[in-house]
C-alpha cells in the first residue's frame, strides 16, 4: 500500500517537473546558440535545418514561421541596454547604425507577436523609409505621443517587443559580436 | 524517510525523461502550428495570398508588415512540384518549410540571379528516380529536395513603403506552384 502511494508521488513529481519544464522552455525560449549584441538577441540556427529541438518546440507552439537563413536574420529585443523592459508609456530611442544588409525592417509587437494598433497604422519602419543623419546613422523614437523625425507609436502598451530583421545579409551563424554586427543601441530616454 | 527520498529522486529523473520526450513530441502534436493555421485558407499545391497582418488579428505571430506574403501548401505524394515567381522590383524571397516548420531552404531574387525564380521541388526518392539525361538538362534548373512529403513554400515581396504594397501584392499574384505531371499530360 505504502509502495503504491510513494510510486504515485514519484509519478506526480515526474509529470509536474517534466511538463512544467517543457512549458517553460517552449514559451520563454532557451538561449542555445543565441547571438547577443547589446539589447538584441538572434537565433540564426533557427532558420536552418540545424534548428535545435527546443527552438522547434517553441516554433510549433507559437505558430510562427522562423525566417530562413537564405532570406535574413531576426534580432529580438525585450529590454533596453540597461536591462529595463521596453515600456510603451516611455520614450525609447533606437539609434546608431546597422550591420551590412540589403535592407532591414524594424517592427513593434506585443508580447504575443501581434502588431499594436495605432491611428497612423504604422507598425514599424523599413530602412528605406527613415530619415538619417548626414553620416548615415539614424534615431528612431518609440513613444506613445507623436515625436519629430522617425516616430514609432506604441499605442500606450505597457510591454512590447522590438524585432529588427536584416535581409540578404552576411550576418548569421558565424556572427559573434558587436564588431561583426553593429546593432543600434536601445535607450530609455524618459518615462512620465 | 529513505523511501521518500527515493520517490523524489525517482520523480525528478522521470520528470527529466518526460521533459525530453515531450519537447521532441511537441512539433508533432501541436495543433496551432503555422501549417495547421494556414491549412484552412490554402489549397494543396496552389498559391494563396496571405491576408495582411493586422493588429491583434494576424494569422501567424511575428509576421513582417513590410511584406506581401503568399503561401503554397504542397504535397509531393503524387509527384514533384514546379514552382515559379517573377521577382518584384524591390526584393522577393522564397522560403521552404517542412511539415513541422523547419526552414530547410530559402532563396532570394539576387541569389537566384534571374528575373524569374523557377525551381522544382521533390522528395529525395523522386530525385533519385530522375533519369540520367534529365539530370544533365537539370543543370540550369534548380532542384530542391524536401525532407518531408508535405510542407509550406512562403513567397514574400517587399513593400519598402506602405504605398508600394499594391505592387508587391501584384507581383505575387503571378506566382505558381503545380504538380509536374500536370504539364507532362498536356
Amino acid at each position: 500500500m505504502r509502495l503504491i502511494f510513494i510510486s504515485l508521488i514519484a509519478l506526480a513529481i515526474a509529470t509536474a517537473v517534466g511538463l512544467g519544464m517543457t512549458w517553460t522552455t517552449s514559451t520563454r525560449g532557451v538561449s542555445f546558440d543565441a547571438v547577443s549584441i547589446g539589447a538584441w538577441k538572434a537565433w540564426p540556427k533557427t532558420g536552418t535545418a540545424d534548428i535545435d529541438p527546443y527552438a522547434r518546440a517553441a516554433v510549433a507552439r507559437s505558430g510562427e514561421l522562423p525566417i530562413g537563413s537564405g532570406d535574413g536574420v531576426a534580432f529580438l529585443a525585450r529590454n533596453d541596454e540597461k536591462g529595463r523592459p521596453l515600456d510603451g508609456r516611455c520614450d525609447i530611442a533606437v539609434s546608431g547604425i546597422t550591420p551590412a544588409a540589403r535592407f532591414w525592417t524594424l517592427t513593434l509587437y506585443d508580447t504575443q507577436g501581434q502588431l499594436v494598433s495605432n491611428s497612423l497604422q504604422r507598425y514599424g519602419f523599413t530602412s528605406q523609409e527613415i530619415v538619417r543623419n548626414a553620416d548615415g546613422s539614424f534615431e528612431i523614437r518609440i513613444a506613445p505621443r507623436s515625436r519629430t523625425g522617425n516616430w514609432l507609436p506604441t499605442g500606450g502598451l505597457d510591454r512590447y517587443l522590438l524585432m529588427m530583421r536584416l535581409y540578404d545579409t552576411p550576418v548569421g551563424v558565424s556572427t559573434r559580436s558587436q564588431r561583426d554586427a553593429p546593432m543600434p543601441a536601445i535607450t530609455t530616454v524618459g518615462c512620465p | 524517510m529513505i523511501r521518500w527520498l527515493f520517490a523524489i529522486l525517482g520523480g525528478l529523473v522521470l520528470g527529466g525523461i518526460v521533459h525530453l520526450v515531450s519537447v521532441l513530441a511537441l512539433p508533432r502534436v501541436a495543433t496551432k502550428d503555422a501549417y495547421s493555421r494556414l491549412a484552412p485558407i490554402t489549397n494543396v499545391n496552389a498559391v494563396a495570398q496571405l491576408p495582411a497582418a493586422e493588429p491583434r488579428n494576424a494569422l501567424l505571430p511575428f509576421q513582417d508588415p513590410a511584406f506581401a506574403t503568399a503561401v503554397c501548401r504542397y504535397d509531393l505524394s503524387s509527384g514533384p512540384l514546379k514552382f515559379s515567381v517573377p521577382v518584384s522590383q524591390a526584393y522577393t524571397s522564397v522560403s521552404f518549410y517542412t511539415r513541422n516548420e523547419v526552414a530547410y531552404y530559402a532563396i532570394n531574387d539576387r541569389s537566384a540571379g534571374r528575373r524569374i525564380i523557377e525551381l522544382d521541388l521533390m522528395t529525395p526518392e523522386q530525385r533519385a528516380e530522375l533519369p540520367e539525361d534529365e539530370e544533365i538538362t537539370a543543370a540550369d534548373r534548380l532542384i530542391i529536395e524536401s525532407p518531408t512529403p508535405t510542407g509550406l513554400i512562403i513567397i514574400k515581396a517587399l513593400a519598402a513603403e506602405p504605398d508600394l504594397m499594391p505592387q508587391a501584392r501584384a507581383s505575387l499574384m503571378a506566382a505558381t506552384c503545380r504538380p509536374q505531371s500536370d504539364q507532362a499530360s498536356r
